[in-house]
């Protein structure tokens, strides 16, 4: 183990560069540790994206020696070599604003468009509607709603950097949730949102956002459980 | 699922779903399709085979010619969906050209392999 990182952090926007920093080593040290060092002690100018530091927001992820991250929850040992380099970007397939942070309007532009919202039918007057927790909607449900929004599928897969219409991973795994909401009645609108050009049919089956999801989610399953419902859908004359 | 007529701005969605599920059932037919035809080909050539030979088994057999005339269906119903998508993301054309053609390759595929079946079942070499 070197008693200092050799840090190399994207500066600029789309045209920039790397600019090279010395790090202090330290035991349990976390990549946004690492930023934060260079922003505190050694480049105040800049910009990078956090705020609960514990894996719960979202807001850290980055580009860490080639694949995407979310920041906090990542240690330095578990990226770096014995060469003690690494290297931080800013999240691919989306714009940068400056340096390590990038513009997530389009990312979440895409829930929107996948019909992200839950639309329901009872009032706060209402009682509750009980849903059976094992029931095959409610454990498909289950299986993707803990997505944070971290933007590193999205990152991730080749099919959003070809095609940057694509509604991507985090989306439709946000439909799939939905889809499987039994009291959610926007449904025909939903499955015709995530059917088109750039929606679910797009997908190559890769599994990078699987494999890199922080959350261990699996937006590939999602999306074959979208493509299969789809069909259905279409077969049936209800798309 | 509410109730809702489809109408022309759900085409695409429909039309997309389509292609996914033909590909689909394409692919399971041509799964089934290759084993046979390639257990039947290393059968059939075990003591070398000329072309005269072939065409002795193949013309007048329209069983041969009905399972290569499905071969080739689900050939012209699978390749296009899967060369749509590549010209799409890695050729850089447009929807409507991409689309444009895998239909061209569609015809071109069920044309020139139908004629190859018919050229070696029709009695006497037709075609």
């Amino acid at each position: 183990m070197t008693a200092t990182l050799e840090v190399k952090v994207w500066r600029g926007k789309s045209q920039g560069g790397f600019s090279a920093y010395a790090v202090p080593r330290q035991g349990s040290q976390t990549v946004l540790d690492v930023v934060t060092h260079i922003q505190r002690h050694l480049e105040p100018t800049l910009s990078y994206r956090f705020a609960c530091r514990v894996g719960m927001c979202g807001s850290c992820a980055m580009t860490v020696n080639g694949l995407a991250r979310w920041t906090c929850r990542t240690h330095v040992t578990k990226v770096v070599g014995n060469d003690g380099r690494l290297e931080i970007a800013p999240l691919a397939n989306l714009p940068v604003i400056k340096d390590l942070a990038t513009d997530m309007t389009e990312f979440f532009d895409k829930w929107a468009r996948a019909k992200g919202q839950f639309k329901g039918t009872r009032s706060r007057h209402d009682d509750f509607e009980r849903i059976e927790p094992a029931s095959a909607e409610r454990v498909a449900a289950n299986a993707g709603i803990e997505c944070i929004g971290c933007g590193v599928c999205h990152a991730s897969c080749d099919v959003v950097a070809w095609r940057p219409d694509y509604l991507g991973p985090a989306a439709l795994n946000r439909a799939w949730t939905l889809v499987n909401d039994v009291r959610d009645v926007n449904q025909a609108e939903r499955l015709r949102a995530v059917a088109g050009d750039a929606g679910c049919h797009a997908c190559h089956t890769q599994g990078s956002c699987t494999e890199r999801c922080p959350k261990q989610l699996a937006p590939t399953l999602a999306i074959a459980g979208l493509k299969r419902k789809v069909a259905k859908a279409a077969v049936r004359g209800e798309l | 699922m509410s109730a809702s007529t489809p109408d022309a701005t759900h085409a695409p969605a429909i039309a997309q779903a389509r292609r996914w599920y033909w590909q689909r059932i394409s692919a399971m037919v041509l799964a089934l399709c290759v084993l046979i035809h390639l257990a039947v080909m290393v059968y059939a050539v075990r003591g070398g085979l000329s072309a005269a030979e072939i065409l002795g088994r193949t013309q007048g057999n329209w069983a041969f010619g009905a399972f290569y005339a499905i071969f080739v269906v689900a050939c012209a119903a699978h390749v296009p969906v899967g060369v749509a998508n590549i010209a799409r993301e890695w050729w850089g054309l447009g929807e409507r050209a991409a689309r444009a053609l895998s239909l061209a390759l569609a015809l071109l595929l069920l044309v020139t392999g139908l004629r190859a079946v018919l050229a070696v079942v029709a009695p006497g070499g037709a075609a």
